[in-house]
């Protein structure tokens, strides 16, 4: 019923936007990742593996990327332990106040990354209000230093922040299962504990994996939370990225690691779905 | 079922409520702390909080810079709405009902900003910027929010053009209308709920982005830079005045938002946006 000028009209300028604004970018950092910067501090336009050698033989390179992916994966499992039973709460138990929860859950998901950061920063540091809490009850003498510029700093915020992402896909995947699955098991004898495992998880899996996703990519890709609250030992990747493209000038090797970490997180996804689709059902 | 799940699922129902209050009790501790010290005379923590005081605000209302950050925010806000909605609308019909090649890839490629760390975009774009020679300004973070978001208006329109009966576009075409004003009399007033939605939704994201204006700020700074800057400086509870304020900004939209998509009838909201990227 579409006639093909029609087709072409819409078709064409998100088309040439996305090709100009995101592919092009994209094909530039592989380019830039060849690169290399000379003596006088420009950027020199020839082809080589300089940059790919430096970061499979410099060892803070690949450490680096090993702790932010570690990093990452404490964020995604936390995130998942916070979030998954929240959604079956809300999706099997909540019944009339569903809507409110729900409403509830995303608030926090649009509220600002920056202030929420900055509000893990003045409840753990050491004048915060979480280490003057505990001197305040004589829980502690001293402020409590492992709180602020540590990992442990940025996997709690990192998991605030991504809870609710990782929540939204469960509770999707959750509000798909029909009730009279979950009513067969129980007519047939089944516990609510064999119910859950057995029928429900199973059934979530799509859910489950996509959130996972979301929080492991999100958050390995982060350098603000490092920044505002891991201190020196909570450096991640990107913030290795950002002082390449900023005061220590090597945007080819900055660029490298971005690529690595845009083919790692492709790869991800592309693995995520191809499990998501063995696992749904319909 | 009721009667059935008694015993132990009454057991399970009590230790998800808990659960479930501690997990909210994380979500909203560090908004409320946020908000309680924004009034506390004594400085950004301390507790108990004591002093209460509205002098942060005061303080806040006279600082000038904030607001010219605010300014550039809201500028750069609605230009990213025309921008991703000028594009995301024609790539959700063009995904909806255009067959082209490498459609698959076109889709893919229009959703990466949402689920990619937002370093990765910020970073091909400043490359992309340095390579064509174009100086850093407000109008590179336009174009670089303009372009992420795009995403979201299009996950967006295509779940109301979903909803849409097409047999209004058909008949509006049978009876002697143009495409053109099919598109503006009929699928456009159709999917008016889904953009406005949309537009609210990718404002909001706008006022807040960091990660991708943090590699294309020129001289004039956006809210969160402007504030980002502060808080390598030193803190003060200025900083957490200016964040309530965002936060209850926020949260007026964010709840106008989702009545919006209730009215549409599409209650599983950011589900299906997340659903279509992952």
């Amino acid at each position: 019923m579409f006639s093909r000028a029609y087709r072409a009209v819409i078709s064409l300028p998100p088309l040439l936007w996305v090709t100009a604004f995101l592919l092009v970018p994209y094909f530039l950092m592989l380019c830039y990742s060849f690169w290399s910067v000379s003596q006088a501090q420009t950027i020199v336009h020839s082809w080589n593996f300089a940059n790919y050698r430096q970061l499979v033989t410099v060892d803070v390179y690949w450490q680096t990327l090993l702790r932010s992916m570690w990093i990452a994966a404490r964020v995604m499992l936390l995130s998942l332990l916070l979030g998954y039973p929240l959604a079956y709460f809300l999706s099997f138990r909540a019944k009339a106040r569903k809507d409110l929860y729900y409403q509830l859950v995303i608030i926090p998901l649009w509220v600002s990354y920056l202030v929420r950061a900055y509000a893990w920063k003045t409840i753990l540091g050491s004048d915060g209000v979480l280490n003057t809490l505990l001197q305040y009850f004589h829980l502690t003498s001293h402020p409590l230093d492992f709180l602020l510029y540590s990992p442990f700093a940025v996997v709690l915020t990192l998991t605030h922040i991504y809870t609710p992402f990782t929540f939204l896909p469960i509770y999707a995947s959750l509000e798909h299962i029909p009730r009279n699955l979950v009513e067969a098991s129980y007519d047939l004898g089944a516990s609510p504990a064999q119910t859950f495992w057995r029928v429900v998880l199973p059934l979530s899996i799509p859910g489950v994996l996509a959130g996972a996703t979301f929080a492991f990519v999100l958050s390995l890709g982060d350098f603000l939370a490092p920044l505002l609250l891991g201190g020196a030992s909570g450096i991640m990747i990107s913030n290795i990225v950002v002082s390449l493209f900023g005061a220590a000038y090597n945007w080819p090797l900055g660029a490298a690691i971005s690529f690595c970490m845009l083919v790692l997180v492709m790869s991800l996804l592309f693995v995520s779905e191809r499990w998501e689709k063995k696992w749904s059902f319909s | 079922m009721e009667l059935l799940m008694s015993g132990a699922a009454g057991k399970q129902s009590r230790w998800l409520s808990v659960h479930a209050l501690l997990v909210f009790g994380f979500l909203y501790l560090p908004i409320a702390v946020l908000i309680v010290y924004s009034f506390n005379g004594a400085g950004v923590g301390g507790f108990p909080p004591r002093d209460l005081t509205l002098d942060w605000y005061r303080t806040l209302f006279a600082d000038g810079a904030i607001w010219e950050s605010v300014g550039n925010s809201l500028l750069v806000a609605a230009c990213a709405v025309l921008i991703a909605l000028g594009l995301g609308i024609p790539a959700a019909l063009a995904l909806d009902r255009a067959q082209f090649p490498g459609k698959a890839v076109f889709r893919r490629l229009v959703l990466l900003p949402l689920i990619l760390p937002g370093i990765i975009t910020g970073l091909s774009l400043l490359m992309l910027f340095n390579e064509a020679q174009i100086k850093l300004s407000l109008l590179t973070i336009i174009l670089g929010h303009g372009t992420a978001l795009i995403s979201v208006a299009t996950t967006e329109v295509f779940a109301g053009l979903q909803k849409l009966d097409r047999a209004q576009e058909e008949a509006s075409l049978d009876l002697g209308a143009n495409y053109w004003q099919t598109f503006w009399r009929v699928t456009l007033p159709n999917l008016k709920l889904s953009i406005l939605g949309a537009a609210l939704l990718i404002f909001t994201l706008s006022m807040d982005e960091i990660a991708v204006s943090f590699f294309l700020i020129g001289r004039s700074n956006t809210l969160p830079l402007e504030i980002w800057g502060r808080l390598r400086r030193g803190i003060t509870p200025e900083i957490n005045a200016i964040s309530s304020i965002i936060f209850v900004f926020s949260l007026a939209a964010i709840v106008l938002w989702y009545r919006l998509r209730k009215a549409e009838g599409a209650p599983e909201v950011a589900a299906e946006l997340i659903d279509t990227v992952v």
